[in-house]
């Protein structure tokens, strides 16, 4: 994990320092207490010579030490585990708020241009990876390095040789450590690269089962399949192989070092150096000794990974906001309607403009139909009417003032959007009615829904108005157009703009609704992108996009007169077959 | 379990010897301690140098012998789980494949996804660690309280109760934990549900200027989860304590005996020590046990979900085969009803009509009118609850679905393209087609055009399932896929819906040019689309409300009336 990335983790890890000083003071003391019991015991054996030489007196007061020592262990260790705990979670709760917070204020490229899973899963697997590094770096790497510093202490003060053999044994005890965590690591790289190309496979061959079971290409799939399971076990089961090799290595190093220690150990007391205590307290140090160094490689590991995480978490906080609103923007209430375009032009990648020098006036409660192929840039321009993206040059004004001067907010507030994919969210059908308005009133909402043709539909769910929804509960593609309509009818602002809005209704409710929406479009400046031609010939003014550029704009008379890309377009669709 | 069982088939000698030799390791380890105390008891009592080095030449005999039998273990364990994970993953596989569409759907695509790359993986994991240490650890614990027992009797009935409690206590409160960890999946998967949620409807939400409350409402879930997170620590942050508490209450009984019985006669220091050795690993394989428990648990609920797919019969299978007369009309449907769901409202009710080589048929009708259940029940994704769907003068339930499926080309609305180039996704259907065939189809999907503006051609590669290109491109390499494997019938099931007029117009000049030999069925929700289709089937609530030309249907019929007039095709 590089410095960077520590210093800006550091200042989450402080504001909780209450649970930072208890982790770090509960590590000490309990390592400390944990240490003193070997010393304990072997002092009490120092005490118990043989059939009738044991002093009691000596060897009980060392027990009672021993009763505090162990009480204090537990007790500092409880202390640590839990403020360790406490505060890795809480840290990875301020990381992942403060990247939510990033995420809702980021300009929509930023999220458009980033796959949706990819964020989600930084901000909640990448937030826990980030608490389960601080949890290790804090109830392991902590007390290990105290436990290490300590036990070299105590082992020097029993006997210098001893001592001086299992320091020099330690990076000898490494290497294999070393080794085996390199091959594990090669092998796990190798099968993580082989299970994201199998998991690609089974999501796009599983999430598209009806094309490929039409393909009847099973027989090929199962071969395909077979083919990457073969490759993901080759590397798997050596990564597999390798990361088991760990504890057993291990445990023969640490056999060695106690080995070392038993065998010298003794020879000491045979010469008459230590005692028969010492040499058992030697023995369990040998053992607490190498312990923290055996651990660190997978903790190292864990926090390799979890600064991986941190990286991938600040550069969503790093992302730059949307350009703020001017101080001195205006917040109107409402507005007429007045809508002018001048010289706008728009791309969301350099040099590949999307929408070209776009000049149009649309006066207060006038309909403007926007027309032309895919990708000509009709959705572009609603996005930039809603100010989710800025243009590169031109204005947009509204009344006359500019967007750019217009407060975010009010001028969302003014314009009511339909888009063709709606968007549910999880809550009941009125608490999605009133998204615009969370404090409507029951009456209003159901007087939306009518107006909306979705009363009759509502009322059949389980639950009517109360029954909780959701983009995959199982309403159709019109049912939800309709509940994206209801709240507009619901919010009444005073600009429209309708991309596709009712492209998935079937023909009749299509009927039913386009009279409700006709009259509530009345006196409202709207902007319609539409397919259907048929519901777009009453706009007052229509501009045909082509390539990101004005084509022709007029009424549908003057248009088809001129016998332009909008007459091909209209008799493309009303004459199919006849050409 | 019966069906994991099977995988483990085969397997025999990897799941005996893995476990062995870990216990020959584990033996060996036992055995330290031991010497160690006749190193005190002999060696030290005596002075005696000699002694202490060969009883060192012990322990590294030992500790040589351990590690060996310990690679040898590993090396068992890891083949038989990687292997059984990969048998696994295969038949989960071709079980996924083999499921209908209505089985797949009701199994839940996602989890079907998760069954293979996530739950094998648990299952794999649990396996490798009950062979390394399901034997291991159950002897370490035992053994060293039999050791202990064996040094000293009396001593030794400290471990006994010490283990006993200890577990007892250990369970007790990991009890409390399990359900917690199924808690805080839950909240995660609420969090990411959430958070896709948001970026998913980050427009409207942006529109209605919600994006504080939105942001307190994922707050309340992310502090739901933390909540969660720091109760269940609470509760792990007590193990460790608890778990020593017992061991040391227990060294502190082992040298108070010890010195007692050794005033007595009847012990010695070189055995405290021993004692005192044998109490770590107690501790030690008591914790590991404590680790393995939550591994198992997790195992097994993945074994219960895989089980469950692997036990589900296919609904769809083959028929005996038949031959396909190309006399006999391409499609005929005799009656044909369909129901959702036993006895739900039907989804389609009585529906005959008959289709030849060269004919289109179009279909139309609005959402929910059964226009897709009918193009399923031609490709034999569901089957008929009565009446007959023939294909070729053979019912479609006659068929193999290889050679039924084989038979026809098929393109939903949702357009799915698969990771690779766009060649390979074009012959997918027909892995012999030769490029020239491959460009042929494009031209008539319409799609050449675009293909030949992309970086690298038909060579360029699709990511992500096309994010890159717009909807109608994806639509059109669609249709050319099913072009290029020259299908007996086509069917389009709302195939064009995200082409703009004038594209879809010279498409369906292109396939009437082509379709000469070939059936197709046409759905649409255009009637524009349709007009000039052999006959025109008109659905409604399942039921067919009008069948013949658009002149016939126009003078005839109500509903495509009504249809034809909302999209301005009369007046």
């Amino acid at each position: 994990m590089n410095k960077h990335i520590l210093r800006r983790l550091l200042p989450y890890v402080w504001r909780y320092w209450p649970y930072l000083l208890g982790s770090v003071v509960g590590a000490i003391a309990s390592v400390l207490c944990f240490l003193l019991l070997p010393v304990l015991v072997g002092r009490a054996i120092d005490y118990i010579l043989g059939v009738g030489q044991v002093d009691f007196i000596a060897v009980g007061r060392l027990l009672q030490i021993f009763v505090l020592a162990a009480l204090g262990k537990a007790l500092f260790q409880w202390a640590m585990f839990t403020c360790t705990r406490y505060l890795s979670a809480k840290v990875g709760q301020a990381v992942r708020r403060d990247a939510y917070g990033r995420i809702s204020e980021a300009p929509l490229s930023a999220i458009d241009g980033h796959p949706h899973g990819d964020l989600v899963s930084r901000l909640v697997n990448d937030a826990e990876a980030v608490a389960d590094g601080v949890l290790s770096a804090l109830s392991s790497l902590l007390p290990g390095a105290v436990t290490v510093l300590c036990t070299m202490v105590l082992m020097f003060t029993l006997d210098v040789r001893i001592a001086l053999v299992v320091i020099i044994a330690t990076p000898v005890s490494i290497l294999p450590a070393r080794f085996i965590a390199g091959r594990t690591r090669k092998y796990f790289r190798a099968q993580s690269e082989v299970q994201g190309r199998m998991g690609a496979y089974v999501n796009e061959m599983v999430t598209n089962g009806a094309q490929v079971a039409a393909m009847a290409c099973e027989g090929a799939s199962q071969a395909d399949f077979d083919a990457l399971n073969e490759r993901f076990f080759r590397s798997n089961v050596k990564a597999v192989f390798y990361s088991s090799l760990a504890n057993p290595m291990t445990r023969f190093v640490n056999a060695m070092i106690y080995l070392a220690v038993g065998v010298l150990g003794a020879l000491a007391v045979t010469a008459g150096g230590i005692t028969v205590g010492s040499l058992s307290a030697f023995l369990a140090y040998a053992h607490q000794y190498t312990r923290p160094f055996n651990e660190a490689t997978a903790v190292l590991t864990q926090i390799q990974a979890a600064g991986a995480s941190a990286e991938r978490l600040f550069a969503v906080i790093d992302r730059p906001p949307e350009t703020a609103d001017a101080a001195d923007a205006k917040s109107p209430d409402s507005c007429k309607g007045l809508v002018e375009l001048k010289d706008v032009s728009f791309a969301y990648a350099p040099h590949r403009p999307v929408i070209r020098d776009v000049n149009l006036t649309a006066r207060p409660g006038t309909h403007v139909a926007l027309v032309g192929p895919t990708g000509s840039g009709k959705t572009t321009l609603i996005n930039l009417l809603m100010r989710f993206y800025e243009t590169d040059s031109g204005t947009i004004s509204v009344d006359g003032v500019p967007v750019t001067q217009i407060a975010r907010p009010a001028l969302r507030r003014m314009s009511g959007m339909v888009l063709q994919d709606s968007w549910i969210c999880r809550a009941t059908v009125a608490e999605n009615i009133a998204y615009g308005r969370p404090d409507a009133v029951r009456a209003e909402i159901e007087a939306a829904a009518k107006a909306a043709s979705a009363h009759s539909f509502i009322l059949g769910l389980p639950e009517g108005y109360d029954t909780v929804i959701s983009g995959d509960s199982g309403l159709s593609a019109g049912q939800k157009q309709l509940i994206s309509i209801a709240r507009i009818f619901l919010t009444k602002p005073d600009m429209l703009l309708l991309d596709e809005a009712t492209s998935s209704l079937d023909t009749r409710t299509e009927l039913l609704l386009g009279t409700a929406l006709a009259r509530f479009m009345e006196g409202r400046t709207s902007f319609v992108v539409a397919h259907r031609l048929a519901t777009i010939r009453g706009a007052d003014w229509i501009l045909v996009l082509d390539h990101g550029e004005v084509a022709e704009a007029g009424t549908h008379a003057d248009l088809l007169a001129r016998g332009g890309l909008y007459a091909r377009l209209y008799h493309s669709q009303f004459g199919v077959l006849e050409t | 379990m019966q069906q994991i069982k099977q995988s483990l088939r085969g397997h025999t000698d990897k799941l005996i010897l893995a476990p062995l030799f870990k216990l020959l390791e584990a033996i060996f380890e036992l055995m330290v301690p031991l010497i160690i105390a006749r190193i005190i008891n002999v060696g030290i009592a005596a002075g005696d140098t000699g002694f202490i080095l060969v009883q060192g030449g012990w322990l590294l005999g030992l500790a040589v012998l351990g590690i060996l039998a310990a690679v040898i273990g590993q090396h068992y364990a890891a083949q038989a789980a990687a292997d059984v994970g990969r048998v696994l993953r295969s038949r989960l596989w071709a079980r996924t494949m083999a499921l209908s569409y209505e089985q797949a759907e009701a199994a839940g695509r996602g989890k079907l996804i998760h069954l293979i790359t996530g739950d094998v993986t648990q299952i794999q994991h649990g396996l490798n660690m009950l062979l390394r240490l399901g034997v291991r650890v159950p002897l370490l614990a035992v053994g060293s309280v039999v050791m202990a027992l064996w040094l000293n009797p009396r001593i030794g009935l400290i471990f006994l109760v010490t283990v006993i409690a200890l577990g007892l206590s250990l369970w007790l409160v990991i009890r409390r934990i399990l359900p917690g960890f199924g808690e805080i999946q839950a909240e995660q998967d609420e969090l990411s549900r959430l958070g896709r949620e948001h970026l998913a409807g980050v427009r409207v939400i942006r529109a209605f200027n919600r994006q504080a409350s939105e942001a307190k409402a994922f707050d309340r879930v992310a502090t739901g989860l933390t909540r969660k997170l720091m109760r269940v620590g609470r509760m792990i942050a007590l193990l460790p304590p608890l778990a020593s508490l017992f061991i040391h209450g227990a060294v502190l009984g082992i040298v108070w005996l010890g010195a007692r019985h050794t005033y007595a006669g009847l012990s010695n220091p070189g055995e405290i020590i021993a004692l005192v050795s044998y109490m770590g690993i107690t501790l030690l394989s008591i914790m590991v046990a404590v680790h393995l428990t939550i591994i198992f648990t997790r195992a097994l609920a993945s074994m219960r979900r895989v089980e469950a797919v692997l036990e589900l019969t296919p609904s769809i299978v083959d028929g005996p085969g038949a031959v396909f007369d190309a006399d006999a009309p391409v499609l005929e449907f005799d009656g044909v009803s369909f129901a959702y769901h036993m006895g739900a409202r039907s989804a389609l009710a009585d529906i005959s009509f008959t289709l030849r080589a060269g004919e289109t048929l179009g279909v139309i009708g609005g959402t929910g009118s059964g226009k897709t259940t009918l193009a399923g029940l031609i490709l034999r994704f569901t089957d008929a609850a009565a009446g007959e769907v023939r294909v070729g003068g053979a019912a479609v339930g006659a068929y193999t679905l290889r050679d039924l499926r084989g038979r026809l080309g098929y393109v939903p609305q949702k357009a799915a393209l698969f990771t690779g180039s766009v060649a390979h996704n074009l012959r997918m259907a027909a892995p012999d087609a030769a490029e020239e065939e491959l460009w042929a189809a494009l031209e008539i999907a319409q799609a050449a055009e675009f293909v030949r503006a992309l970086p690298e051609g038909i060579d360029t590669e699709i990511s992500q399932g096309g994010v890159s290109l717009s909807g109608g491109q994806r639509q059109r390499l669609n249709i050319a896929r099913a072009i290029v494997r020259r299908p007996a019938m086509l069917v389009l099931d709302d195939a064009s819906s995200a082409l703009d007029y004038i594209t879809d117009a010279a498409l369906g000049r292109a396939l009437r040019d082509w379709a000469e030999g070939t059936a197709v069925v046409l759905i649409s929700q255009r009637a524009a689309s349709l007009r000039l289709a052999d006959r025109i089937l008109v659905l409604e609530d399942g039921a067919a409300v009008g069948l013949g030309t658009h002149g016939e249907l126009i003078e005839r019929c109500a509903v495509y009336r009504e249809i034809c007039r909302s999209q301005g095709l009369c007046s």
